[in-house]
């Protein structure tokens, strides 16, 4: 059984290693996103291609409905909001100068619209006290049994019961991802949208507190927590020996 | 932000996601990196956390629903034709 040989443990992690699925090229530049592959594709948007207008509704639009939807009460309402920010989109097109990438000002002119429709259409909770409510619960990223509780202080807080490598050849196959997306569909919701933008759809933290108007402190612990849960259950899954 | 002590692993993997992000403190980097250079079990761990890392990044995003697509394209050529007729 070989173990997952990722990059070395301590590399720091950049966007680009989550690469390597299919996407479009110019959503694959993520170290520049407000680049040469936004400027092109406003200019194909300006000049009517509506080819480039269906590449980005197809890109982003499922992610829209569901960041419409940490803003307003109900799905038919997130979709309101969607197609109203995508006119809002093609109004403003000529009025886009390209100093912010293109997916910040679309979300941008999204959340706008989603926060006009005032009180009645917003959630009766609203996200960001979602957020703050599932970042401030008391939750350790492992099961507090899986560590020594010893008298000997220098010996409390090791691993009881060590984590050990997984096999890399299951890591990526379909039955394992589904897995992992059934682990994110169970989380607590703020916490669900945190890891789905970050590591599903590989967005940067600044990119995520913004869009979701959270503190980049909540998103972290939101992303930490869903990132926990995610693993533990990976692990009950690929390492069926660990009884926790 | 935990003192100067070494790290526990119990304190170690909560600090793996602010690690990854780059948003330790320059002392707790080192105490981290200070542990998981002589610890087998959470040099694991965070390979764990990074595969399941890479894993997400491969799940399918949703697609979008055809008729909300229709109503979209509806859009945009209406948008188009006022904008040609300026």
């Amino acid at each position: 059984m070989s173990a997952v040989a990722l990059v070395h443990p301590l590399a720091v992690l950049s966007p680009a290693n989550s690469l390597g699925r299919m996407v479009p090229a110019w959503r694959r530049d993520r170290t520049n996103p407000s680049g040469n592959a936004d400027a092109a594709l406003v200019e194909r948007l300006r000049a009517g291609d509506e080819g480039a207008f269906m590449e980005l509704v197809e890109s982003y639009g499922p992610t829209m409905l569901r960041v419409a939807g940490t803003f307003v009460r109900d799905r038919a309402a997130a979709e309101e909001v969607v197609q109203e920010a995508w006119v809002g989109v093609l109004k403003g097109i000529d009025r886009f100068e390209g100093r912010s990438s293109l997916k910040t000002w679309l979300f941008s002119i999204l959340t706008n619209t989603a926060k006009s429709r005032g009180v009645r259409e917003a959630r009766s909770v609203p996200f960001s006290a979602l957020a703050g409510a599932e970042a401030n619960a008391d939750e350790p990223a492992v099961d507090p049994d899986r560590f020594l509780d010893a008298e000997d202080p220098s010996a409390s807080g090791a691993w009881a019961a060590p984590p050990v490598a997984w096999p890399e050849e299951r890591l990526l196959t379909k039955e394992t991802l589904d897995r992992i997306a059934a682990a994110i569909d169970a989380l607590p919701p703020a916490q669900g949208e945190v890891i789905r933008l970050r590591d599903v759809e590989g967005w940067s933290s600044d990119e995520v507190s913004a869009t979701l108007e959270i503190t980049s402190g909540n998103q972290r612990v939101l992303l930490h927590r869903a990132r926990s849960k995610v693993r533990a259950a990976l692990e009950g899954y690929l390492d069926p020996g660990v009884t926790t | 932000m935990i003192g100067r002590r070494p790290l526990s692993c119990q304190e170690l993997v909560e600090l793996v996601t602010d690690y990854l992000d780059g948003a330790l403190s320059r002392r707790d980097r080192r105490r981290f990196e200070k542990h998981i250079s002589g610890c087998d079990a959470c040099t694991a761990y965070i390979e764990q956390l990074r595969g399941t890392i890479t894993a997400a990044a491969r799940l399918t995003e949703a697609t979008i629903d055809p008729h909300a697509r229709d109503e979209l394209l509806a859009a945009f050529r209406t948008w188009k034709v006022e904008r040609a007729a300026g």
